[in-house]
């Protein structure tokens, strides 16, 4: 069996693959958020909580940073139900991407935090802001422009981790590839229809990226280049 | 205390960091409209007593109150206990606070700079907000720079701005730490010009500074720190003209020489 192309423009617009596609797209985006905002919150609990709370968020980030994504899916998805708590698959997949991103940011977003100027927190305090005001307002956003590049980086990852919930019968991209490729072993000309959805992705997100680093570089801009574009 | 024209009175406050004693029981009373200049050299205590008014430093004895708050404390049963981040924050507002550095944020433009605080803090109307912050920026002669971003501006408006900020504000005690100790020298006349019209607005004022021709045109006094303590404290025709302290002699010598 050599290649063969009809089998290969065939599977690139095969309903099967295009799901997969689609669940890939919002699986990344709805466990990426999550992490998001979990990766905020443990990041914030590491810096300002009082000693027991800082533990908790060392723990989570050791804990989720130490083992392979991989297990986390398979504990979640095949081993909790041992102890009576049940996932539903999409649930799980949810779950163990979101709590080990998030586990990743958390660090991301401490150093973000922490290459804001200090003068900042002296200005924001100056003028009134209690912590909240401070955070959301003053240096959580100049965090942002640090943060934004290797959070990028880090969806960038995600897009193509979401493989593994193919694992525990996730109907994503890998999963669809994985269908289309039993129904006539045309395994080379399947699983290459998905690593180019894989490559289409990451380079749409790399483009939308450079967009919002260029946003956030946007105050920071030479004096030219920033005047020019308020023109 | 009593006096119901205190706007600053400070009784025997110490702070020390470490070994390190910086305030060494100050007492200092400043009046409503009163222009107070500190001077002394690096390490004497002045911007330290500043961050102290202004809660961005915990003293570790004595008292503060300035523009009627009683700083970083609630008085309960005669006992005083320590406030928590947002009570202090609540007292924050009724100080502004200019620093050497501008400090300014630089993520947003100049008039968010300004708009900021009013808008999301005090959570008043944007547009009542907005029409005070172009009233300000009228005010500090910049009303064209609106639109730019902070790192756009050259030091002495960086500066102006960052006073245009902290009036945003409408503070009762406005307090400079040096505010020219980073300027270009020939940036540091537009500042000190838009100071001269705060005080001649009538705004109390604590300005740490070494610009003496700042101190004979605006200042009501002029106090000289020297290791941790106010060594003097006198009007400014006194203080450069019959000092009493051999301390005061010694720096205005080193001041004046060049």
């Amino acid at each position: 069996m050599s290649w063969s192309w009809p089998y290969f423009f065939d599977y690139m617009n095969n309903g099967l693959m295009l799901r997969g596609v689609w669940v890939t797209i919002w699986l990344s985006i709805i466990s990426m958020t999550i992490g998001l905002g979990l990766g905020i919150f443990a990041a914030l609990m590491k810096m300002y909580g009082n000693p027991a709370v800082r533990f908790i968020s060392e723990f989570y980030i050791w804990l989720f940073r130490g083992t392979p994504i991989l297990i986390q899916l398979v504990i979640i998805y095949t081993g909790l139900p041992q102890l009576g708590i049940r996932f539903n698959v999409i649930e799980s997949c949810i779950l163990g991407l979101a709590l080990n991103e998030g586990a990743y940011l958390a660090e991301i977003i401490r150093s973000g935090i922490m290459s804001v100027d200090k003068g900042q927190e002296d200005a924001s305090r100056a003028v009134g802001m209690n912590w909240r005001e401070r955070m959301w307002l003053v240096i959580l956003p100049q965090a942002t422009r640090t943060i934004i590049p290797p959070l990028g980086n880090q969806f960038n990852g995600m897009l193509k981790t979401t493989s593994l919930c193919s694992v525990i019968s996730m109907q994503e991209l890998m999963r669809s590839a994985q269908m289309i490729a039993q129904i006539e072993f045309r395994v080379l000309e399947a699983y290459c229809i998905a690593a180019l959805w894989y490559l289409l992705l990451v380079s749409i997100w790399g483009l939308i990226q450079t967009r919002i680093e260029a946003h956030y570089e946007k105050p920071f801009g030479s004096q030219e280049a920033v005047s020019n574009s308020e023109k | 205390m009593n006096d119901t024209n205190s706007v600053v009175s400070i009784k025997d406050v110490k702070k020390a960091f470490g070994k390190n004693v910086v305030l060494d029981g100050i007492n200092l009373e400043v009046s409503r409209g009163q222009v107070v200049v500190i001077c002394g050299r690096s390490g004497s205590g002045k911007s330290t007593l500043l961050r102290c008014i202004d809660q961005l430093e915990s003293i570790d004895s004595g008292e503060i109150r300035a523009a009627g708050h009683l700083m970083g404390f609630k008085e309960f049963n005669t006992k005083l206990v320590p406030l928590k981040d947002a009570a202090i924050a609540k007292q924050q507002r009724d100080i502004g606070m200019v620093f050497q550095n501008f400090n300014l944020f630089p993520h947003v433009s100049v008039l968010e700079n300004i708009m900021l605080a009013p808008m999301k803090i005090l959570k008043r109307k944007k547009s009542e907000v907005e029409n005070e912050a172009l009233a300000l920026l009228e005010r500090v002669g910049l009303p064209d720079k609106k639109n730019a971003y902070p790192r756009q501006l050259s030091g002495g408006q960086q500066q102006r701005i960052a006073i245009a900020r902290a009036l945003a504000m409408k503070p009762k005690l406005m307090l400079f730490d040096e505010p020219t100790s980073a300027l270009d020298p020939e940036m540091i006349s537009e500042v000190l010009d838009v100071m001269i019209d705060l005080s001649k607005a009538g705004m109390t004022m604590i300005v740490v500074t070494h610009e003496m021709g700042f101190a004979r045109a605006a200042a009501d006094r002029v106090i000289l720190m020297h290791d941790a303590k106010i060594v003097e404290d006198a009007a400014p025709r006194d203080f450069f003209e019959k000092p009493r302290s051999e301390h005061t002699r010694l720096f205005l010598s080193k001041i004046l020489q060049h």
